[in-house]
């Protein structure tokens, strides 16, 4: 009964989590250490701040990763369940509702013009988006090559994301075995 | 296949592989939309405005619009699981067996080459939403759209400015494009 209430509590905590933030993963921060931390010490701060960095380091979303890992910490794998559940109902039904009230209307020329305004701001974020992420992840040459070398073979071909993204991640693993050997070399 | 099956695994796929969180996702709905008919470039843009507005994460909220997209309310329901499968699974492994994954030197190494391909990826994914939201199919510029994000995208460097929310620019988006019948 006291595991079905810690449940219940996970669940109804993510929810509220999830539909009051704006802006994904990394805008949750705030809201988590206030709902987790101070008000029901589910976890403690340092425990909130790893769970960010295994959150980052691992695929997926990273609210959802944080929300299974907290909710695994707090009850077990039920609680990482009830977490992610409850982190997901206010997209389903939020994005749903709009869809549908979207869909009826799309063909309206209010809409349209509508729409080609937002669609010229979604441009200027989303180079934002690139900017700031850029300024964070290349930090030196090699980042800035590999960085362009993706960018131009995803413009000019269709290979897949995903061997891209395995293709750097073996990349990044044999330039740290090679460095390593180079040292070691040395001493 | 079954379109309900086919969601839950092409998002299962987007979950296991998109590292990164919301944004890394996008690449992945853009392979979609040139091997399934679910949605087109138009919409994903339609899309990413959509989930950048409203509250949750975005790339929850991508999911959850592509899936209505594909097959309506249930699409949502069956994409958004997929999404998150992998994750919870990972995550558990990975909270239950490898307490200090996040600092074990390959999976670092691994993530030095990672994020900057990300970037690149996610860049090139920009680029095609900028081709299909600011020029018609034919590649005739859309003025008025293009003069909007060549005047919000200076704004948002402004330090007063950056914390407003993404929504107050789409209503002065959606305003403008009202007013000039772009």
């Amino acid at each position: 009964m006291k595991r079905f209430k810690i449940l219940w509590q996970l669940y109804w905590a993510f929810l509220r989590i999830g539909g009051l933030t704006f802006g994904g993963g990394l805008a949750m921060l705030p809201m988590l250490k206030y709902e987790l931390v101070e008000k029901k010490g589910w976890i403690t701060e340092e425990e909130l701040i790893d769970c960010y960095a295994i959150g980052q380091c691992t695929p997926g979303i990273i609210a959802i990763n944080t929300a299974t890992f907290v909710g695994y910490k707090s009850a077990g794998i039920l609680g990482g369940i009830f977490s992610t559940l409850g982190m997901v109902t206010p997209s389903l039904v939020i994005i749903t509702a709009i869809a549908t009230c979207l869909e009826k209307f799309m063909y309206n020329e209010w809409l349209q013009h509508a729409l080609a305004g937002i669609r010229g701001v979604v441009c200027a974020l989303m180079v934002n988006t690139v900017y700031s992420l850029g300024k964070k992840s290349l930090k030196n040459l090699f980042g800035w090559i590999l960085c362009l070398a993706v960018f131009a073979v995803c413009v000019m071909t269709n290979i897949p994301t995903v061997v891209m993204v395995i293709v750097s991640a073996v990349i990044g693993i044999l330039i740290h075995v090679f460095r390593t050997k180079k040292e070691a070399n040395k001493a | 296949m079954n379109v309900a099956l086919d969601l839950f695994l092409s998002f299962f796929k987007i979950g296991l592989f998109a590292v990164g969180g919301g944004p890394a996702t996008l690449p992945y709905l853009m392979d979609l939309t040139r091997t399934r008919p679910w949605y087109t470039m138009e919409e994903l843009a339609n899309m990413v405005a959509i989930s950048e507005s409203t509250p949750g994460p975005i790339g929850l909220n991508m999911a959850t619009y592509a899936g209505y997209q594909a097959m309506g309310p249930l699409g949502g329901f069956f994409a958004t699981m997929g999404l998150v499968f992998p994750s919870v699974i990972i995550i558990i492994i990975v909270a239950k067996f490898l307490a200090n994954f996040s600092k074990n030197p390959y999976v670092q190494a691994a993530f030095s080459g990672i994020r900057p391909a990300v970037t690149g990826l996610i860049a090139a994914s920009v680029l095609s939403i900028i081709k299909v939201s600011l020029f018609t199919t034919d590649f005739k510029p859309i003025w008025g759209a293009i003069a909007v994000a060549a005047i919000v995208f200076p704004l948002l460097q402004v330090k007063k400015l950056k914390k407003l929310h993404p929504v107050v620019w789409f209503i002065a988006g959606a305003a403008i494009g009202v007013i000039f019948k772009l």
